[in-house]
């Protein structure tokens, strides 16, 4: 199962990971930075490395 | 070893796609010597991983990056940026996310209603004329610039005023003091509306942001107004050229436009497709912080580092056959809107706004054709890839 792992000082609230998987990632109301709602449940594992792949801050990782 | 050094910008055989000589370089050199403009050296990154790398890695700054723009007047139109463009984190960091919270995916999505009324407006003004167009003019400048007032909070009546201002800057073969001017008229222009803004009730980004961010003291005055001022123009032109210029992607991809026509959920790949195809912004700069090395070729500390969006978008190591227009292509991880931490701020509105166009101009007018052929559409001189002008019919 893979885990998704955040560096949140790297975020620039770009949006890119809330447009590649919203059901997992959210962006706070004040600053844009990402949220991570919950971990990729089987299947979703393709949308988190999707995520990780277009953070242009790459502040996501995901752990295989 | 290296080949020996090749004058940058150099001409580009199809308006679209980079040039021949650097394509082919690519192939054999991830790192290029080239000479610019005023016969300064600098490096040009040519494929994809490693402009991610240049772009994204804090060994590579933004600081200082007029001094390797593409010619004398875009060196003239950078030099006096102090906005958070062209500051490195942890400041970039500090100042990017107070602005932000104007440009989630989320608070993006309530500017819909908005842009579909302007947008139905224009095709209504356009379809109430004769049965020809010249589609930059008619749709893609008055949608784009109507679009930034309303987001940021600019009189309409100003436009013309304010983008003459703008296009002197991004032209590469312009007069630089007209530039330096240019620059300095707009900055005090946005600093008389952020005066103006102090007790507002508008959810623009001027008044919201005087109200959230500078009368709470989190941000001071010149550093408001330098970021508004980019802003300001950072939207209007670039998402124009986007429309424009993907209209005529379409409209020369009949095939595409068909399917695409068929079934409006392919519309969120195809404009995925169409930045990426396109790949609207001419040039992206970065300098070494210390002497380090890019792909293996040492570089020093002070070198610039040039990389065009399109070489990393049509890298066939990213995007198998990248020449092609496929609206069905794996196409998320482009650079259209550059990487890194300064890739664009304003990219959901681009998104949003691309969408809604695209989506009501085919709907509305189904017969839409090229009143010329395409390789009569002139192609702009400015920093922007993309058409001067689009005369179709229906």
């Amino acid at each position: 199962m893979s885990t998704v792992e955040i560096d949140a000082d790297r975020c620039v609230g770009g949006g890119q990971c809330v447009l590649a998987a919203p059901d997992l990632f959210d962006q706070d109301e004040m600053d844009g930075t990402v949220i991570l709602l919950r971990q990729p449940e089987a299947g979703e594992a393709a949308d988190a490395v999707q995520a990780e792949r277009v953070c242009p801050a790459r502040a996501i990782h995901v752990v295989r | 070893m290296p080949p020996s050094r090749i004058p940058f910008p150099t001409a580009r055989e199809h308006p679209l796609d980079p040039p021949a000589a650097q394509t082919e370089l690519r192939q054999t050199c991830p790192v290029v010597p080239v000479e610019l403009h005023d016969g300064q050296p600098a490096w040009l990154v040519t494929r994809y991983d490693d402009i991610r790398t240049v772009l994204s890695d804090d060994r590579f700054s933004s600081a200082g990056l007029w001094r390797f723009a593409g010619s004398a007047n875009r060196a003239a139109a950078e030099r006096a940026e102090t906005s958070f463009t062209v500051m490195d984190p942890p400041d970039h960091t500090h100042y990017r996310r107070l602005f932000t919270r104007y440009f989630t995916i989320r608070r993006v999505e309530t500017l819909r209603p908005r842009i579909q009324q302007i947008v139905d407006a224009t095709i209504d003004a356009l379809l109430a004329e004769a049965r020809d167009a010249d589609l930059v003019r008619d749709l893609a400048l008055p949608i784009a610039s109507q679009t930034m007032c309303s987001l940021v909070g600019v009189p309409y009546e100003d436009h013309d005023w304010y983008e003459a201002r703008a296009e002197v800057r991004s032209r590469m073969d312009g007069d630089p003091a007209e530039s330096e001017q240019a620059f300095q008229d707009l900055l005090a222009y946005m600093s008389g509306l952020v005066d103006q803004a102090h007790g507002g009730t508008g959810d623009d980004v001027i008044t919201a942001s005087v109200r959230d961010l500078l009368e709470p003291g989190l941000i001071a005055q010149e550093d408001l107004v330098a970021a508004l001022r980019l802003l300001l123009t950072a939207g209007h032109e670039t998402t124009a050229t986007m429309i424009a210029t993907g209209a005529y992607v379409l409209l020369t991809h009949p095939d595409q436009l068909a399917e695409l026509r068929r079934d409006p959920t392919l519309l969120p790949g195809a404009i995925e497709e169409l930045l990426r195809y396109i790949s609207m912004l001419f040039i992206l700069v970065r300098t070494a912080k210390e002497d380090t090395e890019v792909a293996g070729q040492p570089v020093c500390a002070g070198d610039g580092l040039i990389v065009g969006p399109a070489l990393a978008n049509k890298d066939p190591r990213a995007f198998p056959d990248p020449d092609r227009f496929d609206i069905h292509r794996d196409n998320r991880h482009h650079v259209a809107f550059g990487f890194g931490p300064h890739q664009c701020l304003g990219q959901p509105v681009a998104r949003l706004e691309l969408g809604i166009v695209l989506e009501t101009l085919l709907r509305r007018i189904p017969t839409l054709r090229l009143a010329v052929a395409a390789d009569e559409v002139p192609f702009k001189r400015t920093n922007l890839v993309g058409v001067a002008s689009l005369p179709v019919t229906w």
